[in-house]
């Protein structure tokens, strides 16, 4: 006994400041990208050509990249000859709408709070049941970090839970392999209404680096009405929690 | 080294089986058995065969029509790739005991249509547990066959993560590739990064700088490190002991963003890649990280020594889920729930990567085979791991972090291992005439490894099985790929 109050001394108070304060991420973390048009004049399409999950797309307006499929490993950054993408220590990546989060320019990214309603219902306590379909468990493993006395997302009122029965939502991560999709649609039917659809991840949102196989249905959209994307390979903890604290209005 | 195609002997099954058994039965384990190509009558099977002394592995092959005489009834070890190549090439092992589907691939049979293994008799019952559990796990469904509390049996059954990373990995290499090998199994990104640039570098003779190989090292060490302490916090959790848990779960975070110190990722994507690494953290960067790692010790050792010093977790940990050492031998398991059943079994040293200049961790055996074995065994790998850290940060190697990745050789066959965190992981691949890669096979630790978990639980009280799949803490995914 005294040996584990001893050590809770010397361990400390360890839960982030956040939202009161911004996280500090490493100088290497790869966020929100920035995308310069000007600089792309020449259009020579290198970014395009090396980026592994299609995610670039480059026009007459400049770059675009959808972060619904980047999955966040620079190689367009480091190929381009202009230095016209950089990737920010942003970690707000989360939007409502699939359509935005194809990023131009120097663009935030948009969360629409819930209706009144659901806010009323679910604002202050949210549960969720996740359900991993193909995911790699790397999302996996960053939502478990939700849930250590780093993130602690409990303070919010934000759980993860044992039975959809319990749940106000799903939270999915993977491309949505066919050997999931029963077993997802099952999980999605025994929520009661009215409910959420989060898909965390590039493969939840589009398949990821394994789009178009012929074992996976290229994301959650692909069966599910989702309300809330967040993209990342996987995406930082704090990149979750700030997508549903929006989604919840709390921010 | 890669070896020509052509000078891979092909044997008739008959000599194969001779000389698969006389060598297994000579200190040689099986490292890997699969299906690698159609020939035009039958189906090519490759066995690689590993002597963990000498660090040499062999090889034969041999070509069966649509069936042949199983391996399994005489070398147990075989039983899963024996499965596997049922399932993937139609190909029937005669006499095997259980030829179930291993990952109900998508033009196969639909994974909801599962024959389990049944026990019968008064008052036995099942449990089914899964795909989708009460946690944030990956899926897999567990069928239970129990009398009373106690398991006679536990079937697990997986597949719900497969992705078709082999298949996409044939025709490269290319630019999604390395992705595929990060997320192959996520938690091991730099393990399986690692074997795969390490097989396209012994295909293309290709040598990495020193500088390079000892980056990768601080990747995988740091993996390791991260993974373990998690685990050992979650095994805290299994027995309601919140203290060691909560302070684990922080320090898995902690090692987790000295990983993103270095390369931005913390699970440490977008750094190795074939021919090096593509980020070199520089010594500013290094000295911040053996200083942080210093003072994550100290708290790793605070919080683990509570473990080990608290009698109703010992009480816990001791005696549960005790996999014997025969048992772990006969199923070919690897890694820590090897070494902790005091096998001495470890690629770091039996198999180093290419250009480690004999640099690696001590390699720790424990010996009662349970869930306390496992435990510990976690944590003097976590102590060594670090302790190799501390050397090889004071003393780093120098030369360039990337080498171009020349060519592949034309009908070659290649394969690596990399001593991941979960245990032995291996890539094998053969290319082309045009020097493609023809043919990819991975294989994660979990792949020999979940028998395992099910052999462990055989006699335990069912309310047990948490806290011993914890202990094992395999990878769906890997698995299932």
């Amino acid at each position: 006994m005294f040996k584990a109050l001893l050590a809770r001394a010397r361990q400390g108070y360890r839960t982030g400041a956040y939202p009161a304060q911004d996280p500090v991420l490493p100088p290497l973390f790869r966020g929100r990208p920035v995308l310069d048009a000007a600089r792309c004049a020449s259009g020579c399409a290198r970014c395009v050509d090396i980026c592994p999950t299609d995610a670039l797309h480059v026009s007459t307006a400049g770059p675009e990249l959808d972060l619904g499929r980047c999955i966040f490993c620079g190689e367009c950054a480091a190929a381009c000859p202009e230095d016209a993408i950089g990737f920010t220590r942003d970690w707000r990546l989360a939007a409502s709408e699939r359509g935005d989060l194809a990023v131009t320019g120097d663009r935030e990214l948009r969360v629409e709070t819930l209706r009144r309603e659901l806010r009323r219902l679910l604002g202050r306590s949210l549960r969720l049941r996740q359900i991993s379909a193909g995911g790699c468990n790397g999302c996996e493993a960053e939502l478990n970090a939700l849930g250590n006395v780093v993130f602690d997302t409990s303070r919010f009122g934000i759980d993860f839970v044992a039975s959809p029965r319990h749940a106000d939502g799903v939270l999915i991560t993977g491309p949505l392999t066919e050997n999931m999709k029963a077993a997802t649609l099952q999980t999605y039917q025994a929520v009661a209404e009215p409910k959420l659809v989060i898909a965390a991840g590039a493969c939840a949102i589009s398949g990821g680096i394994f789009r178009d196989h012929a074992e996976v249905h290229n994301g959650a959209a692909d069966l599910l009405p989702v309300d809330l994307y967040i993209p990342g390979c996987p995406p930082h903890p704090y990149t979750i929690i700030d997508g549903l604290l929006r989604l919840l209005g709390r921010l | 080294m890669p070896v020509p195609l052509a000078a891979v002997p092909i044997l008739t099954i008959g000599e194969f089986r001779g000389e698969l058994l006389s060598v297994l039965g000579d200190g040689r384990r099986l490292l890997l058995l699969a299906g690698m190509a159609r020939a035009a009558d039958g189906v090519q099977l490759l066995a690689a065969l590993a002597d963990d002394a000498s660090g040499e592995i062999g090889l034969v092959a041999t070509v069966v029509a649509d069936s042949y005489p199983a391996l399994t009834p005489d070398h147990p070890a075989a039983h899963y790739f024996e499965r596997e190549i049922h399932e993937q090439w139609g190909v029937c092992p005669q006499d095997h005991p259980w030829l179930k589907p291993v990952r109900f691939p998508h033009d196969g049979r639909a994974i909801e249509d599962v024959d389990f293994f049944r026990a019968s008799g008064a008052e036995i019952h099942e449990v089914a547990v899964g795909p989708v559990h009460a946690g944030i796990i990956e899926p897999g469904h567990f069928r239970f066959n129990c009398h009373g509390e106690r398991v006679l049996h536990l079937e697990i059954s997986l597949g719900y993560q497969h992705r078709g990373v082999e298949a996409a990995l044939c025709g490269g290499p290319d630019k999604r590739g390395i992705h595929l090998a990060e997320t192959a199994a996520g938690d091991t990104s730099a393990g399986h990064a690692s074997a795969y640039c390490q097989l396209l570098e012994a295909l293309s003779g290709t040598h990495c700088s020193p500088r390079a190989v000892m980056l990768r090292q601080v990747a995988l060490e740091l993996e390791r490190i991260a993974n373990h302490i998690g685990d050992l916090g979650a095994l805290a959790g299994d027995v309601g002991f919140l203290p060691a848990s909560a302070y684990c779960g922080r320090l898995r975070g902690d090692v987790l963003n000295l990983t993103a110190l270095l390369c931005g990722s913390r699970l440490g994507r977008g750094w190795i890649r074939p021919g090096g690494v593509v980020r070199e953290p520089g010594g500013d960067l290094l000295r911040e990280l053996k200083r942080r790692l210093a003072g994550a010790e100290r708290d790793m050792r605070n919080a683990v020594d509570l473990l080990w010093k608290s009698s109703s977790v010992r009480a816990r940990f001791e005696n549960t889920g005790t996999l014997t050492r025969q048992a772990a031998r006969d199923l070919g398991i690897v890694g820590p729930p090897a070494r902790a059943s005091g096998i001495d079994r470890d690629c770091r040293r039996d198999f180093p990567a290419p250009g480690d200049r004999g640099r690696h961790p001590a390699i720790a055996v424990g010996e009662s085979g349970d869930v306390f074995a496992r435990a510990l065994q976690r944590w003097h790998e976590i102590e060594n791991a670090l302790a190799f850290l501390a050397q090889i940060l004071d003393e780093p190697e120098a030369g360039e972090p990337l080498t171009p990745l020349a060519p592949l050789a034309p009908e070659h066959l290649a394969l690596s291992l990399v001593e991941g965190w979960r245990g032995e992981i291996v890539h094998l691949a053969t290319t082309d005439a045009a020097g493609h890669l023809s043919h990819y096979k991975i294989l994660d630790p979990s792949f020999r490894n979940w028998f395992g978990l099910a052999i462990a639980m055989r006699g335990q009280a069912i309310s047990d099985f948490p806290l011993c799949n914890k202990s094992f803490n395999l990878s769906y995914c890997g698995h299932d790929l």
